[in-house]
């Protein structure tokens, strides 16, 4: 009866052997190839710095008025450019202006980064029913997966810093922009898409000419879903060494600073809900054709 | 009229739907029935040995209940699906050996398509639209968008230009779906029950704006209809489709007269004759003295003829052939037992 009371585990050394194993073995990939990765992402790393320079150093008014008009282009609404300009000076008034920028500035990249990648492996997987297979469970790991794991893999490759910072939000917030480039592509109606062939349109006409176009309004939901889950993650980033306003919540975490921990807080949120009303309200004006005027 | 050239040539053509076409073909020649090969192996024979010559310049319909294969058949024609088996020619060249780029400009230059739902691009105005052949034809942009208005006019739609397809009806969407295919100015159109969606009156509206581009135009159209009023009233051919195979394929005159089998009687019955039927088919030959007074056309429909005949002296009247020489003549009688059904 032992053998149902007791798990049949394996043997403790074989265990412990095993775990230190893969810890070596990686321990070695990361001392032979740690070194060419970092200079494989430096260029990474050294546009970011400027990118986070340029924000700081830029005097607040022309950021301020910058905001204004990204959000007026991208939404056209009076209240969200208001209330996207409000929110930002609040946040220079209680002191968070710098940690804003430097926010700002990672989510910026790894944004422009998700979107590169995204899109393109989207595309991929729209186009053969065995690139969704292999890749829809990488997708379900990455985004489960719990954030704290990866980050150790990644930090024992690159260290402490802002590549590791972005890879980890990226592997987190990549997901949704390559679920929805997918989704929208295979959802296009295909009656048209027979209708191009039939005129013949080529394997880009028809990708530029018909299925992005119309895939679009779910492209921008996976941009704006990308953007949100990359906020997220702004407060882990900053374990490993991302400034920005994580690194305050942190603090306020460890020091039980109720009211430091509230307002940076409140900062990611309020950015959080501009960059969603601002992507949102431009996603629904990319439709605006399917407004029907005719009864 | 002297006989039309041959402009699609299809032989022997079979489409089977299934996981392994080419096996299943093995039973279809050794005999199995459509029912039989779903039954027992699971494969769909969607036409079968499929036969069929589409002159140059003429309006060919194909018919058939959904189901019979007519949409798949026509998308043969374009290669938008793979037959299993069989040859397609279009003007002497068989299309079924070309590589894709011989196909694309097959389909870019040669054929073009009209969509029983439209196919229309929403996310481009109906300017746009029109162009769209054009543009991926490779034509540029000032050239294109004078070629699109040219086409926006002649189906009616001008003033249009600017909107966008989901705030026209559906007439008006077929209006541009029309507009489009035209505006390539390929040599064959292709329309797949390009009516059937619209509503009785905007139907018949489009029959006649197709008729009376055809006359100036003069295209190799083929249509597909389930509608054979639609199928009288504009074809120069008609073929008859049942579950994959062809049974009847004639003018207008011989299906109605001569229905092959009972279930195109069937289709018939209820067609007002005297609109179809023409006087070619029923004149008979001058026996002895000529008839008198002024002859009639052989294009002549029972309804116009039975009321002259009424009037004429002796109810016999001259039929004159598209020369205006006299071929034949005509009776009462003749007339009116050409209204009658064969299987009344």
């Amino acid at each position: 009866m032992e053998f149902l009371t007791e798990f049949p585990e394996m043997g403790r050394r074989d265990l412990s052997q095993l775990r230190q194993g893969i810890d070596e073995g990686f321990k070695t990939f990361s001392r032979t190839y740690g070194e060419q990765l970092e200079a494989f992402f430096s260029p990474l790393l050294k546009f970011m710095v400027w990118f986070e320079k340029l924000l700081l150093a830029a005097p607040w008014p022309i950021i301020i008025l910058i905001i204004g008009a990204l959000a007026w282009a991208g939404s056209r609404s009076w209240k969200v450019t208001t209330g996207g300009v409000l929110a930002f000076l609040a946040i220079g008034y209680f002191g968070m202006w710098e940690d804003t920028m430097a926010t700002l500035a990672i989510i910026s990249v790894a944004t422009i980064l998700c979107i590169a990648l995204g899109i393109p492996i989207g595309i991929m997987m729209a186009r053969s029913d065995r690139m969704q297979a292999l890749i829809t469970p990488i997708l379900d790991v990455m985004q489960t997966i719990p954030s704290f794991v990866y980050l150790i893999p990644v930090v024992m490759l690159l260290g402490i810093g802002k590549v590791p910072g972005l890879i980890a939000v990226c592997i987190y917030a990549i997901p949704p922009i390559v679920r929805l480039t997918n989704l929208g592509i295979r959802l296009v109606d295909r009656e048209v898409l027979e209708a191009a062939e039939a005129f013949g349109a080529s394997h880009r006409q028809k990708l530029f000419g018909v299925q992005i176009p119309l895939a679009l309004p779910n492209i921008f939901a996976g941009v704006n879903q990308t953007i949100m889950m990359a906020l997220s993650m702004v407060v882990i980033a900053s374990m490993i060494g991302v400034k920005g306003l994580g690194v305050p919540v942190l603090r306020a975490i460890s020091n039980q600073y109720l009211a430091l921990g509230l307002m940076n807080g409140l900062a990611i949120v309020a950015l959080a809900i501009i960059f969603d009303r601002v992507s949102q309200s431009y996603g629904k004006r990319l439709q605006s054709y399917r407004e029907s005027g005719h009864e | 009229m002297s006989e039309a050239e041959t402009k699609i040539k299809i032989r022997n053509l079979y489409k089977v739907f299934g996981s392994n076409p080419k096996r299943a073909m093995k039973h279809v020649h050794g005999g199995l029935t459509k029912a039989e090969l779903l039954e027992k192996h699971k494969h769909v024979l969607g036409l079968k040995d499929i036969t069929l010559d589409i002159k140059a310049r003429e309006l060919q319909v194909i018919m058939g209940l959904s189901g019979s294969g007519k949409s798949t058949l026509i998308r043969h024609f374009n290669r938008l699906i793979e037959p299993t088996e069989g040859s397609i020619e279009i003007d002497g060249d068989d299309v079924m050996a070309y590589g894709e780029k011989r196909l694309r400009d097959l389909r870019r230059f040669k054929m073009s398509m009209v969509f029983q739902r439209f196919g229309l691009l929403p996310h481009r105005t109906v300017q746009e639209n029109v162009s769209y052949g054009l543009e991926i034809q490779g034509v540029d942009q000032d050239e294109a968008s004078k070629r699109a208005a040219h086409w926006i006019d002649r189906v009616g739609l001008s003033g249009f230009e600017a909107n966008y397809p989901v705030q026209l009806s559906g007439g008006m969407q077929q209006r541009v779906g029309l507009a489009r295919a035209l505006a390539t100015d390929a040599e064959i159109l292709l329309m797949d029950e390009a009516f059937s969606a619209l509503d009785p009156l905007i139907r018949t509206d489009m029959q006649s704006i197709l008729l009376e581009l055809q006359e100036e135009l003069h295209k190799t159209i083929v249509f597909i209809t389930h509608d054979l009023d639609e199928a009288l009233r504009i074809g120069d051919n008609i073929a008859i489709l049942r579950d994959g195979e062809l049974v009847q394929s004639g003018d207008g005159q011989d299906i109605v007269l001569h229905p092959a089998d009972d279930y195109i009687a069937d289709f018939t019955k209820e067609i007002n004759r005297a609109k179809v039927v023409r006087l070619r088919a029923i004149a008979q030959p001058i026996s002895g003295e000529a008839p008198t007074g002024e002859p009639m056309p052989d294009s002549t429909v029972l309804e116009v003829a039975l009321q002259k005949l009424t009037e004429a002296e002796g109810h016999i009247l001259p039929v004159s052939n598209k020369a205006g020489q006299v071929t034949g003549q005509v009776h009462l009688a003749d007339a009116v037992a050409a209204l009658q059904s064969p299987h009344a």
